[in-house]
């Protein structure tokens, strides 16, 4: 039997997923002999179609040409693993989702907009095929990523990051920027896997690893507003890079006014 | 106390350096990221002289008051909780060979001498609760080789925080027991107690003077005042059956409506004990870490069981936790699991009460005509 | 001695119970010696994965196999799932209380499990007809959503023609020429004789069902403390440490897995416990 095979697909992105991949160092090289890497455009490998066990897919997809390419991509890979907050929840581009002026924006932002073949929704890979398994982050942490790869080449489905940000914040002893300095985190709404990174530099959490389960936005938001936000900082907060995700897109549109005016 | 002596304030580094003599590693609070957190010191100068906190429900804040007295605050972010039950530790590891054969390794306990200074009663309640929890049915050898070269330098308070209700659990404002030495803080000095032999030991390489009667009356007075400036309470010391009889109460999902369920309030809990397990394997898998960290009945994972979650609901986690701490507990450790550090008050993000929660489950009538 | 350290063990064979269960027939790698009772279970770990709690199967250990029979249903079991003959893994245990076998002797035994339930429970089937002189009648209930779910159906035939073994079976769905009930396992109580003075029942299965069936059993005049069960719940530790079995004050790991009905009556089925 040869070595498993992996793929690294770009879709609608900032690269920075792939990033996290490259910047494993050391790690990528004992990757890189255990595994055949097909295709991984920023390492300079390209074979789009090749079949592989493992297809990792940064971005979300926006485009009618990314549509079919997602579905090439499932039909050659054995699994589909989404690599970050675009694949997985559409990312910061889905923002355009929100008030339905796909074509407005597109005239007012590109010279010659008849060349840019955007769908109506930038959405995450999910929402046309199926998915093995979902890597949250902007961006994805390097050492979760090779966690995954290292329980798909033993056949087991990777271990899902469930908790919440706060208590990965509390295992390491980290002060809550909230309780003690009234910062608004989205720590107790969103999932851990950055390793409560912000709040340990004394910043509060933005959600980039998405919602947690069971995430009481609504009861976060009121908090939010004693700490002085006013709706429209607090539907910023939730519509961010996972502003579609369903629960924060919720708890975001109920504080959102179009445009975004603070009135 | 006729054992009661005294030893002035800059006298104090005496103690430090006795129990680095002895080969303890030495913590003692300090302040760092705007908290009072157990860190090692190895000068009285980093204690949080003039410092004492301000803490309400989802609020703490440090400030700055005139004295030199080192332990005018209430308690800090965390116990002793960290320092004997590690927020995450390797309990074994294992490799597997070419032909496939697994090694199981075990992961040495750390044995190293520690001593804590500043250590508040309702700590040293929760530090006996949690060696019944890990010592006496199995024993944890984690927590047993580190809870073994454990020295305690205890403080009792003479200070509340609006948080603190110890007075009403029974577990302070006064250290009784479980201590090596026991510190009561006055403006000049420290009454010293002792609580041990090893205690007694390190006390003979002080240099102690005889406390005055004042200075003894004043101390005792300053633990009184402690515990009448507490305005919490817990119904009763004993809330087992009305809180089991209770399961149905509206209460429960008002609360949830709050609840963040992050797991702040079990984090920081000084007797909460839940861990989960789970590898780390190298890439390449041939060695693989088998480790624990804290875990939270408010998780997703906590009570998953083969596709299906125990509690999926926040209310029923709230109820888990709240049943447990005051109500289960009892079945299990003969007490209850509080201790009335008031730490879960604070460190709510939103500030639910656990008091004023059990308050209004508690003493409620029992619903009628419902049956669980 | 580190009560969380495994120990290698092989799987020496592997039978296919149905198209998603499994059993591995283990045999412990050191040497050292290893016995349990009927109803403990050991903590499987797959390597670089985890660890999951799987009842014993075997009547004893005497031969130096341990049968684990296994649902695919988690990740770790999945996992388990692509094992073969000649793999390793990794076992620690016994762990918890077994079936009351010694109190159960001299008395009529009433076995009634549902699902998988069945797997906790056929060690004390084991037991019974390895030391028969020490029981009574053996009655045999077991009930599965669908007839597909049924594993050991041979042995049951095989169970049934034993003198004094009953075997009753129910399925709440069931395939043409299903010889067995169509319906709730606890209907097949009106086909028991029994003599509740000297019956003792043991139950293993999904909450509701042992909920209902201690309920009717009870009602039939069989004394609660007669009436045992297996409990489940997410173990990670196995030693009463880690929380996650807790089932109001018990630690489902170490008071149990098996429980005398009181015990546990006052949670039993209640959602969120």
């Amino acid at each position: 039997m040869g070595k498993p095979s992996i793929a690294v697909h770009k879709f609608s992105s900032c690269d920075g997923c792939q990033l996290a991949f490259l910047n494993a160092g050391e790690e990528l090289l004992n990757l890189a002999e255990l595994v055949d890497i097909k295709h991984f455009l920023e390492a300079g490998v390209a074979d789009e179609y090749a079949h592989v066990d493992i297809a990792f897919v940064e971005g979300s997809i926006s485009t009618t040409d990314e549509l079919t390419r997602i579905q090439r991509v499932r039909a050659c890979s054995r699994y589909v693993v989404t690599l970050g907050a675009c694949a997985t929840a559409g990312g910061l581009q889905a923002l355009r989702n929100l008030d339905g002026s796909n074509t407005e924006w597109k005239h007012a932002i590109y010279a010659h907009p008849g060349f840019i073949h955007t769908l109506d929704q930038a959405e995450p890979v999910s929402a046309h095929i199926k998915v093995d398994f979902e890597l949250w982050g902007c961006p994805v942490n390097g050492r979760q990523v090779l966690a995954a790869v290292q329980q798909l080449l033993f056949g087991v489905a990777p271990l899902e990051q469930r908790d919440k940000v706060c208590m990965e914040c509390k295992r390491q002893h980290a002060s809550c920027v909230m309780v003690t300095a009234g910062r608004p985190c989205l720590g107790p709404v969103t999932r851990t896997g950055c390793g409560a990174l912000c709040p340990r530099f004394g910043r509060d959490c933005y959600a980039c690893f998405g919602p947690a389960g069971n995430a009481n936005t609504a009861a976060l938001s009121r908090r939010l507003e004693g700490l002085g936000l006013t709706p429209a900082d607090v539907a910023r907060r939730f519509l961010f890079i996972n502003n579609h995700a369903p629960s924060f897109n919720e708890a975001g549109k109920k504080h959102y006014r179009q445009g975004f005016s603070d009135d | 106390m006729d054992d009661t002596r005294f030893l002035p304030r800059q006298a104090l580094q005496t103690l430090l350096d006795a129990l680095h003599r002895q080969g303890y590693r030495t913590l003692g609070p300090v302040v760092q990221d705007a908290v009072v957190q157990y860190l090692d010191i190895d000068s009285i100068d980093r204690l949080p002289s003039g410092w004492t906190d301000d803490q309400a429900p989802g609020r703490y804040r440090l400030s700055r008051v005139d004295s030199p007295r080192c332990f005018a605050w209430a308690t800090g972010a965390q116990a002793l909780k960290p320092h004997l039950f590690h927020a995450r530790e390797v309990l074994w590891n294992t490799r597997r060979d070419d032909a496939g054969k697994l090694v199981f390794g075990e992961q040495e306990p750390d044995v190293r001498r520690l001593a804590v200074i500043g250590v508040r009663a309702c700590d040293l309640a929760a530090l006996e609760l949690q060696d019944r929890h890990f010592l006496h049915a199995i024993k944890d050898p984690y927590y047993g080789a580190k809870r073994q070269g454990l020295f305690v330098v205890a403080v009792h308070c003479a200070y509340s925080a609006d948080t603190c209700f110890c007075a009403s659990t029974g577990d302070g404002p006064r250290a009784t027991h479980g201590f090596d030495l026991a510190l009561s803080e006055l403006d000049d000095g420290y009454l010293v107690e002792t609580g041990s032999d090893r205690g007694r030991a390190i006390a003979t390489q002080l240099p102690l003077q005889s406390a005055t009667s004042t200075q003894v009356h004043e101390a005792a007075a300053a633990i009184t005042e402690a515990a009448n400036r507490q305005f919490r309470q817990l119904p009763s010391t004993h809330l087992r059956d009305v809180l089991f009889d209770r399961l149905q109460h509206p209460r429960w999902e008002e609360v949830a409506a709050r609840c963040l369920a992050c797991g702040n309030c079990t984090s920081v809990c000084p007797t909460c004990f839940c861990h989960a397990e789970h590898d780390d394997a190298a890439l390449g898998g041939s060695t693989s870490q088998h480790l624990r960290e804290w875990d939270s009945c408010f998780s997703e994972g906590h009570a998953y069981l083969h596709g299906f979650n125990v509690r999926p609901d926040t209310h029923q986690r709230y109820r888990q936790w709240m049943t447990h701490k005051l109500g289960s507990w009892h079945d299990q450790y003969g007490r209850s699991g509080c201790v009335g550090c008031g730490r879960c008050i604070t460190w709510c993000p939103v500030g639910i009460d656990i008091t004023e929660e059990a308050n209004a489950i508690c003493t409620a009538d029992v619903p009628q005509g419902e049956s669980p | 001695m580190n009560p969380y350290l495994p120990r290698e063990a092989e799987i020496v064979a592997r039978t296919e119970e149905s198209p998603n269960t499994f059993s591995l027939h283990l045999h412990l790698t050191d040497g050292a010696p290893y016995s349990f009772a009927p109803g403990q279970f050991n903590m499987l770990y797959l390597y670089g994965s985890g660890e999951v709690p799987i009842s014993i199967v075997s009547g004893s250990a005497e031969d130096g196999v341990l049968v684990h029979t296994i649902r695919a249903l988690g990740r770790i079991t999945n996992g388990l799932a692509k094992l073969q003959v000649g793999d390793r893994i990794g076992l620690r245990g016994p762990y918890g209380r077994g079936w009351p076998m010694r109190a159960a002797e001299d008395h009529d035994l009433i076995v009634v499990t549902g699902g998988l339930g069945c797997a906790p429970a056929v060690s004390i089937i084991h037991h019974v007809l390895t030391h028969r002189e020490r029981y009574g009648n053996l009655s045999i209930l077991q009930g599965v959503k669908h007839t597909d779910d049924l594993i050991w159906r041979e042995q049951y035939d095989t169970w049934a023609s034993l003198p004094g073994v009953q075997v009753l079976l129910a399925a709440d769905v069931a395939a043409p020429g299903w010889p067995g009930h169509v319906g709730l396992v606890t209907a097949l109580f009106d086909q028991l004789s029994l003599r509740t003075d000297r019956t003792i029942a043991m139950l293993c299965g999904p909450e509701m069902m042992m909920r209902a069936a201690a309920h009717d059993l009870h009602e039939r005049g069989l004394a609660a403390d007669a009436i045992h069960l297996s409990m489940e719940r997410n173990m990670q530790c196995a030693v009463g440490h880690c929380g996650h079995c807790q089932m109001g004050g018990h630690f489902v790991c170490r008071d149990g897995p098996v429980f005398a009905w009181p015990q546990v009556r006052e949670l039993l089925g209640v959602r969120g416990f």
